[in-house]
């Protein structure tokens, strides 16, 4: 069997033409940029504003509530009666897109609220001591120290939106998932286990590109090389 | 709706049938995952192989995991157990953190403290740790029940059944109301799992609630 | 305090997981490996991913639980690829089959092309373990249909019309259509048309849908389906008889036959025919009606159930 998926996979036929690796990898690859990219528009400024306001905070439990729906049925649901009205070729990736989106907002929101949370009230004082205003203190206090969470967040939508991406194969759209799914029509297992082990590639090299933006963005005061171990705090507060 | 009415009784058996698929895996995963994350914290050179590691699980897609499940641990195509096994590694793969990180959140000076009353190190890691680091790892054990409710609906392509029945035949036939009862399940069983495990976290954490 | 505590925790979480048990439908419980089914009489049915095939599940279902048969259902497990390997491997012993289709499937060369011909190679080509009953007369084949507008616009009537537009046709077909003889393999070898190029990969409702926004020009449409005379739909003719002839059949374990079984199951082949079985279809598909309570109105009808 290993052997079945090693040759599949150094095949030279699967590395050419439209059906290729490489070109499903970049139809993935792109399927998940652009879902990354409109959720993180959507959620951040919300989460952003809601962890500095303190007002909206059901919004947040609204988004972890959007966790408990199936992607594949809001994906056959979207198919259904979005994509009818869509014409062109655009019909089938648009609603695919849509029902990704709406999978990545809930841990981006919550990353980023929960970053904006955990930002030192010390810091926001200081910052309101310095003379800074409300959008400043969000600018250049809350933001750089929320980025962390913020980033974890965004690391664990692009995991589910590369993973879920595959499911949307069944609805016609392009990509890795189409290994899978057409393996698993025609029950060609060395197929599907060769394009979940791409899967896995891609996801994995995801996720070492956002880790080097992560290590490029944040503060290195924020990475936890400097902590002190467990010190008490000036009110006597023990630090969680 | 009339059709649900109708259809009560296949509604609940397929609910029933989810609940299992989601739910054993969850306490199985639980209980594998809480030593595995405490090997990552007693021992800080095992954090990043054992986080990377089971993070790697979570990679794999859920369909060529169902399907290729027989293949590995010799099952039936159509057997639920694939589902079981595989919801596990997930469930696994998404709590290993959460434990390391629960079990990381209880503060050092307690541990310490916990040590200077005498208390040994298993007896310690249950009595004093474990129930501590409860929310943090409630927090996860949501986002991996309602996670898991939702990729168990991805194995009615593979013939295994359970709510996603009503998401397949649904789309299949063009039929609107079959496929939206069948999301309104889906949602409804991962609240009420969700309620459980905030249910369950507040009757071990009464600290949490004293200081109102 | 702590210890009551924990015996509810543990109490809940023991009553959770034997909620989720007794609710369970099947017996998850059981171990994999062993025969499918606990004694003799026991059957279980499958279906494939399309509702016709479920449709007539429910048919057989009926008409054995009428003879005092016990029944178990397994449905929408997915393509011939994959629940032929759950008949072989005893997850489920009968499903609903269609001889040329699977003939093909068995043997790329099958030749027969009437319907007498068709069942008899099917049955040389069958594994040992397997076995079909009486065929039906009632029929379901594969067809390639294109919308009104697009036969009248490149004036469409046979299949191999299509070769003069193959660049700007996108089919809406299942997966397996590409890799299969009665597929896209078969109409280039038979018929020189090349439709891989725009192949839109879509089944069910999704291929009418498709077709009726313009997004493919032609789409694997079964025979029966209801859709076809809906939307005007122009079936293509097929002088070389690639998808040939199909007669429902059922498919089964030999070692389940029993004579209850297969007189029940024959007396159903008799009775269905193909107006009958697009009739019962339209019923499941457009009025969306259940496609157990459609079958037993079918049972009840004609005095099988």
């Amino acid at each position: 069997m290993i052997n079945n998926i090693l040759r599949w996979l150094t095949d030279p036929a699967q590395w050419s033409g439209q059906d290729g690796i490489p070109t499903r990898a970049l139809q993935h690859l792109e399927y998940s940029v652009v879902t990354l990219l409109v959720a993180a528009l959507i959620a951040i400024p919300v989460g952003l504003l809601v962890g500095h306001t303190g007002r909206g905070r059901s919004l947040v439990s609204v988004a972890n509530a959007m966790r408990a729906v199936p992607s594949l049925g809001l994906l056959f649901a979207i198919s259904l009666w979005v994509g009818p009205k869509i014409h062109g070729s655009l019909a089938f990736v648009i609603p695919s897109i849509i029902v990704l989106v709406l999978l990545a907002i809930p841990p981006i929101l919550s990353g980023t609220y929960a970053g904006i949370e955990s930002v030192d009230p010390a810091a926001r004082d200081a910052a309101k001591g310095m003379g800074m205003r409300g959008s400043e203190v969000l600018r250049v206090v809350e933001l750089p120290c929320a980025l962390p969470l913020l980033m974890s967040g965004l690391r664990s939508a692009a995991l589910q939106v590369i993973a879920t991406a595959t499911i949307a194969s069944s609805v016609s759209l392009g990509g890795l998932g189409r290994y899978l799914i057409d393996g698993l029509a025609s029950s060609q297992y060395e197929v599907m286990a060769g394009g979940a082990v791409c899967v896995a590639a891609l996801a994995l090299l995801m996720d070492l590109v956002m880790a080097g933006l992560q290590r490029a963005v944040v503060s290195p005061g924020l990475t936890g090389k400097f902590k002190q171990s467990d010190p008490v705090a000036s009110d006597g507060r023990i630090p969680a | 709706m009339s059709w649900v009415l109708d259809h009560i009784g296949q509604i609940l058996s397929l609910a029933g049938q989810h609940a299992y698929l989601a739910g054993v895996p969850l306490v199985i995963g639980l209980l594998l995952a809480l030593p595995l994350g405490w090997l990552a914290r007693r021992y800080p050179r095992l954090y990043p192989p054992l986080i990377v590691g089971t993070g790697l699980l979570y990679t794999i897609p859920s369909l060529a995991l169902f399907i290729l499940m027989p293949l590995v641990i010799g099952t039936r195509i159509l057997d639920p157990f694939n589902v079981v096994v595989a919801m596990t590694i997930y469930t696994v793969a998404l709590l290993v953190r959460t434990v390391a990180d629960g079990l990381g959140s209880v503060p050092g000076v307690v541990n310490q403290a916990a040590t200077a009353m005498g208390y040994k190190r298993m007896g310690r890691f249950f009595t004093v740790e474990l129930p501590l680091a409860v929310p943090v790892i409630a927090a996860g054990l949501r986002v991996a029940a309602v996670s898991n409710v939702s990729i168990v609906s991805v194995a009615s392509l593979v013939g295994v059944s359970q709510l996603g029945y009503f998401l397949t035949d649904g789309y299949q036939r063009g039929f609107a109301t079959e496929l939206v009862v069948g999301i309104a399940s889906c949602i409804v069983l991962a609240l009420l799992f969700d309620g459980l495990i905030v249910l369950v976290t507040r009757m071990m954490t009464p600290w949490q609630r004293a200081g109102r | 305090m702590k210890r009551m505590n924990t015996v509810l925790v543990l109490t809940v979480v023991a009553a959770m997981l034997s909620l989720s048990a007794c609710g369970g439908g099947s017996d998850p419980t059981k171990p994999a490996a062993g025969a499918g089914s606990s004694d003799k009489t026991t059957i279980i049915i499958g279906s494939a991913d399309f509702p016709e095939s479920t449709l007539i599940g429910e048919i057989y279902a009926g008409a054995l639980e009428a003879k005092g048969v016990t029944v178990k259902k397994t449905f929408n497990i997915g393509s011939r690829e994959v629940y032929l390997k759950a008949l072989q491997d005893g997850s489920i012993d009968l499903i609903a089959e269609y001889t040329g289709s699977l003939s093909t499937f068995l043997n790329k060369k099958a030749s027969a092309k009437d319907p007498a011909g068709v069942y008899a190679e099917l049955k040389s080509e069958l594994p040992a373990a397997l076995t079909v009953l009486d065929k039906s007369a009632a029929e379901d084949k594969d067809s390639i249909a294109v919308t009104k507008e697009t036969a009248a616009k490149w004036s469409l009537k046979t299949i191999p019309d299509l070769a003069a537009h193959q660049n700007d046709i996108a089919l809406a077909a299942p997966s397996e259509f590409k890799t299969r003889e009665r597929g896209l393999v078969g109409l280039k070898a038979q018929y020189g048309v090349d439709l891989t190029g725009k192949f839109l990969p879509l089944k069910g409702a999704a291929v009418v849908e498709a077709m009726k926004n313009g997004q493919a020009q032609a789409g694997n449409i079964f025979s029966t389906d209801p859709s076809i005379a809906e939307n005007s739909f122009v079936v293509l003719d097929d002088p070389k008889a690639l998808f040939g002839v199909d007669n429902v059949v059922p498919l089964i374990t030999k070692a389940k036959v029993t004579q209850t079984i297969s007189a029940a199951l024959n007396a159903v082949s008799a009775k269905l025919d193909t107006p009958t079985l697009g009739d019962l279809l339209k019923q499941v598909v457009s009025d969306k009606k259940d496609p157990a309570v459609v079958a037993k109105e079918f049972l009840t009808k004609n005095g099988l159930g």
